[in-house]
Protein backbone atom coordinates (compact mmCIF):
# COMPACT_ATOMS: atom_id res chain seq x y z
CA UNK A 1 0.00 0.00 0.00
CA UNK A 2 1.59 3.55 -1.38
CA UNK A 3 1.95 6.01 1.81
CA UNK A 4 -0.08 8.32 -0.94
CA UNK A 5 -3.51 6.20 0.22
CA UNK A 6 -2.96 6.70 3.96
CA UNK A 7 -2.73 10.48 4.23
CA UNK A 8 -5.57 11.09 0.72
CA UNK A 9 -4.33 13.62 -1.38
CA UNK A 10 -2.81 16.88 -0.21
CA UNK A 11 -4.16 18.79 -2.28
CA UNK A 12 -7.53 17.36 -1.98
CA UNK A 13 -8.41 17.66 -5.95
CA UNK A 14 -7.60 13.75 -6.54
CA UNK A 15 -10.19 11.92 -7.89
CA UNK A 16 -10.94 7.92 -7.50
CA UNK A 17 -11.29 6.85 -10.85
CA UNK A 18 -13.67 3.96 -11.54
CA UNK A 19 -13.81 1.24 -14.08
CA UNK A 20 -17.09 0.12 -14.49
CA UNK A 21 -18.85 -1.50 -17.39
CA UNK A 22 -20.27 1.03 -19.81
CA UNK A 23 -23.85 1.10 -19.57
CA UNK A 24 -25.95 0.25 -22.79
CA UNK A 25 -26.84 4.15 -23.71
CA UNK A 26 -22.51 4.42 -23.41
CA UNK A 27 -22.07 1.82 -25.61
CA UNK A 28 -23.67 2.70 -28.56
CA UNK A 29 -21.99 6.23 -28.22
CA UNK A 30 -25.40 8.32 -29.65
CA UNK A 31 -26.48 10.00 -26.19
CA UNK A 32 -22.86 11.28 -26.07
CA UNK A 33 -22.41 12.38 -29.01
CA UNK A 34 -25.41 13.98 -29.72
CA UNK A 35 -23.97 16.05 -26.53
CA UNK A 36 -21.20 16.81 -28.21
CA UNK A 37 -23.07 18.17 -30.72
CA UNK A 38 -24.58 20.46 -28.51
CA UNK A 39 -21.53 21.73 -26.81
CA UNK A 40 -20.08 22.77 -30.19
CA UNK A 41 -23.34 24.48 -31.65
CA UNK A 42 -23.40 26.08 -28.41
CA UNK A 43 -19.67 27.52 -28.83
CA UNK A 44 -20.51 27.93 -32.80
CA UNK A 45 -23.12 31.05 -32.06
CA UNK A 46 -21.24 32.27 -28.85
CA UNK A 47 -19.47 35.25 -29.36
CA UNK A 48 -15.96 34.58 -30.25
CA UNK A 49 -12.79 36.02 -28.49
CA UNK A 50 -10.82 37.12 -31.17
CA UNK A 51 -8.86 40.48 -31.11
CA UNK A 52 -8.55 42.05 -34.71
CA UNK A 53 -4.78 43.13 -33.44
CA UNK A 54 -3.69 45.27 -35.70
CA UNK A 55 -6.99 47.34 -36.16
CA UNK A 56 -7.79 46.59 -32.29
CA UNK A 57 -5.66 46.18 -29.44
CA UNK A 58 -5.65 44.24 -26.28
CA UNK A 59 -5.58 46.96 -23.50
CA UNK A 60 -2.41 47.17 -21.68
CA UNK A 61 -1.10 48.54 -18.31
CA UNK A 62 0.14 51.73 -17.72
CA UNK A 63 3.76 50.14 -16.71
CA UNK A 64 3.86 47.65 -19.41
CA UNK A 65 6.84 46.49 -19.66
CA UNK A 66 7.98 47.35 -23.58
CA UNK A 67 10.61 47.89 -25.88
CA UNK A 68 13.09 50.42 -24.24
CA UNK A 69 14.13 53.78 -24.29
CA UNK A 70 17.76 55.55 -23.72
CA UNK A 71 16.34 58.83 -21.95
CA UNK A 72 17.65 62.25 -22.46
CA UNK A 73 17.93 64.48 -19.59
CA UNK A 74 15.90 68.17 -19.22
CA UNK A 75 18.52 69.97 -21.43
CA UNK A 76 18.42 67.11 -24.01
CA UNK A 77 21.69 65.13 -23.24
CA UNK A 78 22.09 61.35 -23.13
CA UNK A 79 21.69 60.30 -19.40
CA UNK A 80 23.58 57.25 -20.13
CA UNK A 81 27.49 56.61 -18.30
CA UNK A 82 27.96 53.56 -19.78
CA UNK A 83 28.71 52.20 -16.63
CA UNK A 84 27.27 48.73 -17.56
CA UNK A 85 25.11 47.93 -14.59
CA UNK A 86 22.41 47.07 -16.76
CA UNK A 87 24.44 44.75 -19.10
CA UNK A 88 25.67 42.72 -15.54
CA UNK A 89 21.72 42.78 -13.93
CA UNK A 90 20.08 41.64 -17.21
CA UNK A 91 19.44 38.32 -16.75
CA UNK A 92 19.28 37.17 -20.62
CA UNK A 93 22.71 39.03 -21.23
CA UNK A 94 20.44 40.91 -23.98
CA UNK A 95 22.37 44.01 -23.35
CA UNK A 96 25.82 45.11 -24.97
CA UNK A 97 27.82 48.71 -24.89
CA UNK A 98 31.02 50.31 -26.01
CA UNK A 99 31.62 53.18 -23.85
CA UNK A 100 33.55 56.65 -25.14
CA UNK A 101 35.11 59.67 -23.35
CA UNK A 102 33.44 62.67 -23.95
CA UNK A 103 35.71 65.50 -25.85
CA UNK A 104 35.08 69.34 -25.21
CA UNK A 105 32.59 69.99 -27.91
CA UNK A 106 30.10 67.49 -26.74
CA UNK A 107 29.23 68.90 -23.49
CA UNK A 108 25.09 69.47 -25.34
CA UNK A 109 25.43 65.41 -26.41
CA UNK A 110 26.18 63.73 -23.13
CA UNK A 111 25.36 64.23 -19.33
CA UNK A 112 28.43 62.66 -18.26
CA UNK A 113 32.46 62.69 -18.95
CA UNK A 114 32.04 58.80 -20.21
CA UNK A 115 29.11 57.67 -22.59
CA UNK A 116 28.22 54.80 -24.79
CA UNK A 117 29.21 55.32 -27.75
CA UNK A 118 27.80 51.79 -28.96
CA UNK A 119 24.76 50.54 -27.05
CA UNK A 120 22.30 47.56 -28.36
CA UNK A 121 19.78 45.65 -27.29
CA UNK A 122 18.90 42.01 -28.29
CA UNK A 123 15.00 42.24 -28.11
CA UNK A 124 14.91 38.54 -28.71
CA UNK A 125 17.05 37.37 -25.94
CA UNK A 126 14.97 40.72 -23.80
CA UNK A 127 12.90 38.97 -21.19
CA UNK A 128 11.70 42.23 -20.87
CA UNK A 129 11.94 41.84 -16.76
CA UNK A 130 13.26 45.62 -16.40
CA UNK A 131 15.92 44.50 -14.30
CA UNK A 132 18.31 46.97 -16.68
CA UNK A 133 16.13 49.58 -15.70
CA UNK A 134 16.33 48.98 -11.92
CA UNK A 135 20.21 48.94 -12.06
CA UNK A 136 20.29 51.78 -13.96
CA UNK A 137 21.75 54.96 -11.42
CA UNK A 138 21.24 57.29 -14.09
CA UNK A 139 17.94 56.98 -14.79
CA UNK A 140 18.75 56.17 -18.46
CA UNK A 141 17.13 53.24 -19.56
CA UNK A 142 13.30 52.55 -18.93
CA UNK A 143 10.93 50.33 -20.53
CA UNK A 144 7.78 51.82 -22.74
CA UNK A 145 4.44 50.24 -23.26
CA UNK A 146 5.47 50.59 -26.72
CA UNK A 147 5.01 46.45 -28.41
CA UNK A 148 8.62 45.22 -29.84
CA UNK A 149 7.08 44.71 -33.36
CA UNK A 150 8.13 41.67 -35.96
CA UNK A 151 10.69 41.40 -37.98
CA UNK A 152 12.04 39.36 -41.00
CA UNK A 153 15.41 38.95 -40.33
CA UNK A 154 16.92 37.91 -36.79
CA UNK A 155 18.94 40.99 -36.74
CA UNK A 156 16.75 43.29 -37.12
CA UNK A 157 15.44 42.51 -33.75
CA UNK A 158 19.27 44.05 -32.67
CA UNK A 159 17.98 47.66 -31.42
CA UNK A 160 20.72 50.56 -31.54
CA UNK A 161 21.04 54.21 -30.30
CA UNK A 162 19.09 54.99 -33.37
CA UNK A 163 15.87 53.32 -32.33
CA UNK A 164 16.77 53.46 -28.38
CA UNK A 165 17.72 57.03 -27.70
CA UNK A 166 14.79 59.23 -27.48
CA UNK A 167 14.72 62.18 -29.68
CA UNK A 168 14.75 65.20 -28.57
CA UNK A 169 11.93 66.62 -29.84
CA UNK A 170 9.98 63.60 -29.51
CA UNK A 171 10.05 62.62 -25.36
CA UNK A 172 9.34 58.75 -23.77
CA UNK A 173 6.75 59.42 -21.09
CA UNK A 174 7.75 57.24 -18.60
CA UNK A 175 6.02 59.22 -15.72
CA UNK A 176 3.98 56.14 -14.95
CA UNK A 177 6.86 53.74 -14.54
CA UNK A 178 8.52 56.36 -12.53
CA UNK A 179 6.35 56.30 -9.31
CA UNK A 180 6.99 57.58 -6.14
CA UNK A 181 7.47 54.11 -4.96
CA UNK A 182 10.15 53.35 -7.39
CA UNK A 183 11.96 56.95 -6.94
CA UNK A 184 12.53 56.22 -3.15
CA UNK A 185 13.00 52.65 -4.17
CA UNK A 186 16.20 54.29 -6.65
CA UNK A 187 17.55 56.45 -4.03
CA UNK A 188 17.78 53.79 -0.97
CA UNK A 189 21.52 53.82 -0.38
CA UNK A 190 21.05 50.56 1.43
CA UNK A 191 20.83 48.79 -1.88
CA UNK A 192 23.43 47.60 -3.46
CA UNK A 193 23.00 48.70 -6.78
CA UNK A 194 22.84 52.64 -5.46
CA UNK A 195 25.52 52.14 -2.78
CA UNK B 1 -27.74 10.29 -80.15
CA UNK B 2 -27.26 13.55 -82.45
CA UNK B 3 -24.98 16.10 -81.88
CA UNK B 4 -26.87 18.26 -79.58
CA UNK B 5 -27.26 15.58 -77.24
CA UNK B 6 -23.43 14.86 -77.24
CA UNK B 7 -22.79 18.67 -76.88
CA UNK B 8 -25.27 18.85 -74.14
CA UNK B 9 -24.02 16.18 -72.08
CA UNK B 10 -20.22 17.43 -72.64
CA UNK B 11 -21.27 20.84 -71.43
CA UNK B 12 -23.58 19.17 -67.93
CA UNK B 13 -20.20 17.38 -67.31
CA UNK B 14 -17.97 20.51 -67.30
CA UNK B 15 -20.43 22.08 -65.22
CA UNK B 16 -20.90 19.43 -62.87
CA UNK B 17 -17.19 19.31 -62.63
CA UNK B 18 -16.20 22.85 -62.24
CA UNK B 19 -19.00 23.33 -59.64
CA UNK B 20 -17.48 20.32 -57.65
CA UNK B 21 -14.40 21.61 -57.96
CA UNK B 22 -15.16 24.89 -56.81
CA UNK B 23 -17.36 23.51 -54.03
CA UNK B 24 -14.59 21.66 -52.72
CA UNK B 25 -12.55 24.63 -53.01
CA UNK B 26 -14.60 26.74 -50.66
CA UNK B 27 -15.06 23.87 -48.48
CA UNK B 28 -11.79 24.43 -47.70
CA UNK B 29 -12.27 27.70 -46.06
CA UNK B 30 -15.48 26.75 -45.17
CA UNK B 31 -13.72 24.10 -43.05
CA UNK B 32 -11.08 26.49 -41.22
CA UNK B 33 -14.24 29.09 -40.80
CA UNK B 34 -16.63 26.44 -39.06
CA UNK B 35 -13.42 25.11 -36.81
CA UNK B 36 -12.64 28.94 -36.25
CA UNK B 37 -16.52 29.35 -34.95
CA UNK B 38 -16.58 26.14 -33.29
CA UNK B 39 -13.46 27.20 -31.04
CA UNK B 40 -14.69 30.73 -30.46
CA UNK B 41 -12.57 32.05 -33.19
CA UNK B 42 -13.28 33.62 -36.32
CA UNK B 43 -11.25 31.35 -38.64
CA UNK B 44 -9.75 33.28 -41.96
CA UNK B 45 -10.96 36.45 -42.88
CA UNK B 46 -7.76 38.78 -44.00
CA UNK B 47 -7.96 37.46 -47.78
CA UNK B 48 -10.06 39.52 -49.05
CA UNK B 49 -13.90 40.28 -47.33
CA UNK B 50 -14.59 37.76 -44.86
CA UNK B 51 -11.41 35.21 -46.35
CA UNK B 52 -12.95 34.92 -49.71
CA UNK B 53 -10.27 34.62 -51.43
CA UNK B 54 -8.26 32.18 -48.94
CA UNK B 55 -8.59 29.22 -51.13
CA UNK B 56 -7.21 30.64 -53.93
CA UNK B 57 -4.19 32.20 -51.98
CA UNK B 58 -4.24 28.89 -50.27
CA UNK B 59 -3.46 26.94 -53.79
CA UNK B 60 -1.26 29.48 -54.65
CA UNK B 61 0.82 28.43 -51.97
CA UNK B 62 0.91 24.80 -52.78
CA UNK B 63 1.76 25.42 -56.12
CA UNK B 64 5.01 27.41 -55.04
CA UNK B 65 5.76 24.87 -52.82
CA UNK B 66 8.74 22.91 -53.15
CA UNK B 67 8.25 19.98 -55.18
CA UNK B 68 9.66 17.44 -53.36
CA UNK B 69 9.88 13.67 -53.90
CA UNK B 70 11.98 10.81 -51.95
CA UNK B 71 15.11 9.69 -53.50
CA UNK B 72 13.55 5.93 -52.95
CA UNK B 73 10.49 6.65 -54.29
CA UNK B 74 8.57 4.88 -57.16
CA UNK B 75 8.03 7.69 -59.41
CA UNK B 76 5.78 6.99 -61.60
CA UNK B 77 3.32 5.55 -58.30
CA UNK B 78 4.20 8.25 -56.73
CA UNK B 79 3.00 10.53 -59.04
CA UNK B 80 0.00 8.00 -59.72
CA UNK B 81 -1.19 8.00 -56.38
CA UNK B 82 -2.53 11.71 -56.15
CA UNK B 83 -4.07 11.46 -59.58
CA UNK B 84 -5.97 8.48 -59.31
CA UNK B 85 -7.29 9.91 -55.91
CA UNK B 86 -8.22 13.37 -57.53
CA UNK B 87 -9.93 11.20 -60.70
CA UNK B 88 -11.62 8.53 -58.47
CA UNK B 89 -12.85 11.46 -56.45
CA UNK B 90 -14.35 13.23 -59.11
CA UNK B 91 -15.96 9.94 -61.26
CA UNK B 92 -18.88 9.44 -58.71
CA UNK B 93 -20.40 12.88 -59.69
CA UNK B 94 -21.36 11.59 -63.03
CA UNK B 95 -24.60 9.07 -61.83
CA UNK B 96 -25.59 11.90 -59.06
CA UNK B 97 -29.02 13.36 -60.73
CA UNK B 98 -28.65 17.26 -59.39
CA UNK B 99 -32.10 18.18 -60.79
CA UNK B 100 -34.62 16.77 -62.15
CA UNK B 101 -34.99 17.98 -65.83
CA UNK B 102 -35.46 20.95 -68.45
CA UNK B 103 -38.22 20.81 -71.50
CA UNK B 104 -36.60 23.15 -73.25
CA UNK B 105 -38.57 23.02 -77.15
CA UNK B 106 -39.81 19.45 -76.64
CA UNK B 107 -36.47 17.90 -75.77
CA UNK B 108 -36.15 16.93 -72.35
CA UNK B 109 -32.89 17.67 -70.89
CA UNK B 110 -32.11 15.61 -67.87
CA UNK B 111 -29.43 17.22 -64.89
CA UNK B 112 -28.06 13.97 -64.69
CA UNK B 113 -24.63 13.15 -67.34
CA UNK B 114 -25.08 9.44 -67.08
CA UNK B 115 -28.90 7.67 -66.00
CA UNK B 116 -27.22 4.43 -66.24
CA UNK B 117 -29.75 1.56 -64.83
CA UNK B 118 -27.29 0.43 -62.45
CA UNK B 119 -26.33 3.42 -60.78
CA UNK B 120 -26.10 2.26 -57.57
CA UNK B 121 -23.52 -0.11 -58.46
CA UNK B 122 -21.55 1.96 -60.24
CA UNK B 123 -21.28 4.20 -56.80
CA UNK B 124 -19.87 1.04 -55.17
CA UNK B 125 -17.23 0.28 -57.62
CA UNK B 126 -15.98 3.85 -57.83
CA UNK B 127 -15.79 3.48 -53.79
CA UNK B 128 -13.80 0.72 -53.89
CA UNK B 129 -11.12 1.73 -56.39
CA UNK B 130 -11.19 5.00 -54.44
CA UNK B 131 -8.61 3.68 -51.81
CA UNK B 132 -6.25 2.50 -54.55
CA UNK B 133 -4.97 5.99 -54.71
CA UNK B 134 -4.16 6.39 -51.43
CA UNK B 135 -2.89 2.76 -51.04
CA UNK B 136 -0.43 3.44 -54.36
CA UNK B 137 0.54 6.78 -52.79
CA UNK B 138 0.99 5.00 -49.22
CA UNK B 139 3.30 2.33 -51.12
CA UNK B 140 5.08 4.22 -53.59
CA UNK B 141 6.46 6.78 -50.58
CA UNK B 142 8.83 4.06 -49.33
CA UNK B 143 8.03 5.72 -45.79
CA UNK B 144 6.77 3.52 -42.80
CA UNK B 145 4.86 5.57 -41.82
CA UNK B 146 3.11 6.62 -45.39
CA UNK B 147 3.09 2.63 -45.42
CA UNK B 148 1.60 2.57 -42.47
CA UNK B 149 -1.39 4.71 -43.14
CA UNK B 150 -1.50 2.86 -46.81
CA UNK B 151 -2.61 -0.20 -45.36
CA UNK B 152 -4.77 1.11 -42.51
CA UNK B 153 -6.97 3.04 -45.46
CA UNK B 154 -6.97 -0.35 -47.05
CA UNK B 155 -8.35 -2.62 -44.51
CA UNK B 156 -11.04 0.98 -43.19
CA UNK B 157 -12.35 0.94 -46.50
CA UNK B 158 -13.23 -2.66 -46.79
CA UNK B 159 -14.61 -3.12 -43.39
CA UNK B 160 -16.76 -0.29 -43.81
CA UNK B 161 -17.53 -0.63 -47.36
CA UNK B 162 -19.21 -3.70 -46.90
CA UNK B 163 -21.53 -2.29 -44.28
CA UNK B 164 -22.22 0.52 -46.36
CA UNK B 165 -23.61 -1.39 -48.70
CA UNK B 166 -25.75 -3.37 -46.94
CA UNK B 167 -27.23 -0.39 -46.11
CA UNK B 168 -28.17 0.74 -49.30
CA UNK B 169 -29.36 -2.66 -50.38
CA UNK B 170 -32.21 -1.99 -47.88
CA UNK B 171 -32.61 1.00 -50.05
CA UNK B 172 -32.58 -0.88 -53.25
CA UNK B 173 -35.03 -3.34 -51.85
CA UNK B 174 -37.65 -0.64 -50.86
CA UNK B 175 -37.43 0.89 -54.52
CA UNK B 176 -36.69 -1.90 -56.60
CA UNK B 177 -34.40 0.00 -58.94
CA UNK B 178 -31.10 0.41 -59.06
CA UNK B 179 -31.17 3.95 -60.64
CA UNK B 180 -30.21 6.67 -58.74
CA UNK B 181 -32.47 8.73 -60.62
CA UNK B 182 -35.51 6.42 -60.11
CA UNK B 183 -34.76 6.22 -56.45
CA UNK B 184 -34.95 10.44 -56.32
CA UNK B 185 -37.89 9.94 -57.97
CA UNK B 186 -39.81 7.41 -55.96
CA UNK B 187 -39.02 10.15 -52.50
CA UNK B 188 -41.38 12.53 -53.93
CA UNK B 189 -42.63 15.59 -52.14
CA UNK B 190 -41.74 14.62 -48.65
CA UNK B 191 -41.84 11.06 -49.08
CA UNK B 192 -37.95 10.37 -48.36
CA UNK B 193 -36.21 7.10 -47.58
CA UNK B 194 -34.71 8.51 -44.48
CA UNK B 195 -38.38 7.67 -42.18
CA UNK B 196 -38.62 4.35 -43.86
CA UNK B 197 -34.88 3.56 -43.24
CA UNK B 198 -33.28 5.54 -40.49
CA UNK B 199 -31.20 2.82 -39.55
CA UNK B 200 -29.65 2.18 -42.93
CA UNK B 201 -29.11 6.04 -42.85
CA UNK B 202 -27.15 5.86 -39.81
CA UNK B 203 -24.64 2.95 -40.76
CA UNK B 204 -24.42 5.16 -44.14
CA UNK B 205 -23.87 8.63 -42.60
CA UNK B 206 -21.14 6.68 -40.24
CA UNK B 207 -19.72 4.27 -43.04
CA UNK B 208 -19.46 7.47 -45.74
CA UNK B 209 -17.32 8.85 -42.53
CA UNK B 210 -14.82 6.15 -42.69
CA UNK B 211 -14.66 6.35 -46.25
CA UNK B 212 -14.02 10.06 -47.14
CA UNK B 213 -11.38 9.35 -44.31
CA UNK B 214 -12.95 12.22 -42.54
CA UNK B 215 -12.67 12.47 -38.44
CA UNK B 216 -13.21 10.42 -36.45
CA UNK B 217 -12.21 7.89 -38.50
CA UNK B 218 -9.23 9.82 -40.10
CA UNK B 219 -6.62 6.94 -38.98
CA UNK B 220 -5.28 6.60 -42.14
CA UNK B 221 -3.66 10.43 -41.76
CA UNK B 222 -4.11 10.62 -38.32
CA UNK B 223 -1.25 13.47 -37.90
CA UNK B 224 -0.29 12.72 -34.10
CA UNK B 225 0.43 8.78 -34.78
CA UNK B 226 1.41 8.59 -38.44
CA UNK B 227 3.05 12.39 -39.36
CA UNK B 228 -0.27 12.76 -41.88
CA UNK B 229 -0.13 9.04 -42.72
CA UNK B 230 0.15 7.88 -46.81
CA UNK B 231 0.63 11.84 -47.82
CA UNK B 232 4.14 11.82 -45.16
CA UNK B 233 6.13 12.50 -48.41
CA UNK B 234 4.07 14.25 -50.47
CA UNK B 235 4.11 18.08 -50.53
CA UNK B 236 3.21 21.07 -53.57
CA UNK B 237 0.54 20.43 -55.49
CA UNK B 238 0.45 16.69 -55.38
CA UNK B 239 -0.03 16.84 -51.52
CA UNK B 240 -2.85 19.54 -53.02
CA UNK B 241 -4.42 17.26 -54.36
CA UNK B 242 -4.53 14.22 -51.73
CA UNK B 243 -6.54 16.93 -49.63
CA UNK B 244 -8.50 18.37 -52.59
CA UNK B 245 -9.54 15.26 -52.88
CA UNK B 246 -11.02 14.64 -49.36
CA UNK B 247 -13.23 17.65 -49.62
CA UNK B 248 -14.41 16.77 -53.19
CA UNK B 249 -14.92 13.30 -51.38
CA UNK B 250 -17.07 14.79 -49.05
CA UNK B 251 -18.84 16.98 -51.39
CA UNK B 252 -19.77 13.60 -53.31
CA UNK B 253 -20.99 12.01 -50.13
CA UNK B 254 -22.94 14.24 -49.16
CA UNK B 255 -24.77 14.45 -52.44
CA UNK B 256 -24.97 10.59 -52.07
CA UNK B 257 -26.62 11.35 -48.89
CA UNK B 258 -29.30 13.62 -49.73
CA UNK B 259 -29.24 11.25 -53.04
CA UNK B 260 -30.35 7.81 -50.97
CA UNK B 261 -31.81 9.68 -48.10
CA UNK B 262 -33.13 12.96 -48.53
CA UNK B 263 -34.85 12.78 -51.49
CA UNK B 264 -32.50 14.34 -53.69
CA UNK B 265 -33.79 17.27 -55.18
CA UNK B 266 -37.51 16.80 -54.18
CA UNK B 267 -39.06 19.14 -51.55
CA UNK B 268 -41.75 19.04 -49.61
CA UNK B 269 -45.05 21.01 -51.12
CA UNK B 270 -43.62 21.01 -55.04
CA UNK B 271 -46.68 20.34 -56.12
CA UNK B 272 -49.13 22.81 -54.70
CA UNK B 273 -46.56 25.92 -56.16
CA UNK B 274 -48.06 25.55 -59.49
CA UNK B 275 -44.69 26.21 -60.98
CA UNK B 276 -43.74 25.00 -64.36
CA UNK B 277 -41.75 21.72 -64.98
CA UNK B 278 -38.33 24.07 -65.74
CA UNK B 279 -38.98 26.11 -62.32
CA UNK B 280 -39.41 23.37 -60.45
CA UNK B 281 -36.49 21.95 -61.48
CA UNK B 282 -34.31 25.21 -60.71
CA UNK B 283 -35.93 24.97 -57.14
CA UNK B 284 -34.94 21.41 -56.96
CA UNK B 285 -31.71 22.05 -57.49
CA UNK B 286 -31.16 24.57 -55.05
CA UNK B 287 -32.71 22.83 -52.73
CA UNK B 288 -30.39 19.60 -53.67
CA UNK B 289 -27.45 22.01 -53.05
CA UNK B 290 -28.90 23.25 -49.59
CA UNK B 291 -29.21 19.62 -48.91
CA UNK B 292 -25.69 19.08 -49.66
CA UNK B 293 -24.39 21.90 -47.89
CA UNK B 294 -26.06 20.64 -44.52
CA UNK B 295 -24.41 17.91 -44.92
CA UNK B 296 -20.91 18.97 -45.78
CA UNK B 297 -21.53 21.43 -42.71
CA UNK B 298 -22.57 17.99 -40.72
CA UNK B 299 -19.26 16.63 -41.86
CA UNK B 300 -17.42 19.53 -40.18
CA UNK B 301 -19.23 19.56 -37.17
CA UNK B 302 -18.42 16.29 -36.54
CA UNK B 303 -14.73 16.86 -37.11
CA UNK B 304 -14.47 19.50 -34.86
CA UNK B 305 -16.63 17.66 -32.05
CA UNK B 306 -15.53 13.98 -31.67
CA UNK B 307 -12.36 12.76 -31.06
CA UNK B 308 -10.19 10.02 -33.49
CA UNK B 309 -11.41 6.45 -32.93
CA UNK B 310 -8.69 3.96 -31.67
CA UNK B 311 -7.84 1.55 -34.54
CA UNK B 312 -8.93 -1.60 -32.65
CA UNK B 313 -12.22 0.37 -31.96
CA UNK B 314 -12.87 1.44 -35.26
CA UNK B 315 -12.10 -2.07 -36.54
CA UNK B 316 -15.04 -3.64 -34.14
CA UNK B 317 -17.27 -1.34 -34.66
CA UNK B 318 -17.37 -1.85 -38.25
CA UNK B 319 -17.50 -5.56 -38.08
CA UNK B 320 -18.97 -6.17 -34.79
CA UNK B 321 -21.60 -3.55 -34.58
CA UNK B 322 -22.21 -1.87 -37.98
CA UNK B 323 -22.30 -5.08 -40.12
CA UNK B 324 -24.63 -7.10 -38.12
CA UNK B 325 -26.73 -3.80 -37.82
CA UNK B 326 -26.90 -3.57 -41.42
CA UNK B 327 -27.75 -7.09 -41.65
CA UNK B 328 -30.45 -7.17 -39.19
CA UNK B 329 -31.76 -3.57 -41.18
CA UNK B 330 -31.62 -5.86 -44.47
CA UNK B 331 -34.23 -8.67 -43.02
CA UNK B 332 -36.83 -6.53 -41.29
CA UNK B 333 -37.06 -4.51 -44.49
CA UNK B 334 -37.65 -7.63 -46.82
CA UNK B 335 -39.62 -8.67 -43.56
CA UNK B 336 -41.92 -5.52 -43.87
CA UNK B 337 -41.81 -5.82 -47.89
CA UNK B 338 -43.32 -9.88 -47.71
CA UNK B 339 -45.66 -8.88 -45.51
CA UNK B 340 -46.78 -5.83 -47.21
CA UNK B 341 -46.69 -7.56 -50.44
CA UNK B 342 -49.12 -10.82 -48.85
CA UNK B 343 -51.72 -7.88 -47.67
S1 LIG C 1 14.40 44.09 -19.60
FE1 LIG C 1 15.54 42.48 -18.54
S2 LIG C 1 16.12 41.09 -20.17
FE2 LIG C 1 15.54 42.98 -21.17
S3 LIG C 1 17.41 44.10 -21.41
FE3 LIG C 1 16.52 44.77 -19.48
S4 LIG C 1 17.43 43.44 -17.94
FE4 LIG C 1 17.82 42.49 -19.93
S1 LIG D 1 21.71 52.52 -19.18
FE1 LIG D 1 22.15 53.04 -17.08
S2 LIG D 1 22.99 51.14 -16.24
FE2 LIG D 1 23.07 50.93 -18.42
S3 LIG D 1 25.08 51.63 -18.97
FE3 LIG D 1 23.76 53.39 -19.16
S4 LIG D 1 23.89 54.38 -17.21
FE4 LIG D 1 24.73 52.35 -16.91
Amino acid sequence: MSVNQNIGSLSGRSKIVSNKKMTFAERIYLPAIFGGFRITLGHFFKKNTTIQYPEETRPIAEIYRGKHVLKRDDEGRERCTACGLCALACPAEAITMIAAERKEDEMTLYREEKYASMYEIDMLRCIFCGLCEEACPKEAIFLTNEIVPSNLERSDFIYGKDVLVEPVDKRVDISQRQTPEVLAFKKDKNQSHNS
Amino acid sequence: MDGNYILYKLILASVILLISLVVAMYSTLLERKVAGFFQDRLGPNRAGIGGIFQPLADGLKLFFKEEFMPGTADKFLYILGPSLTMMIALLTSAVIPWGNSFIINGTEYTLQVADINVGVLYVFAILSIGVYGIMIGGWASNNKYALIGAVRAASQMISYELAMSMSIIAIVMMSGTLSLKDIVDQQHGMNWNVWYQPLGFLIFIVCAFAECNRSPFDLPECETELIGGYHTEYSSMKLGFYLFAEYINMFISSAMIATLFFGGYNFPFMDSLNLSHNALTIIGSLVFFVKIAFFVFFFMWVRWTLPRFRYDQLMRLGWKSLLPLAIINILITGFVIMIKNHL
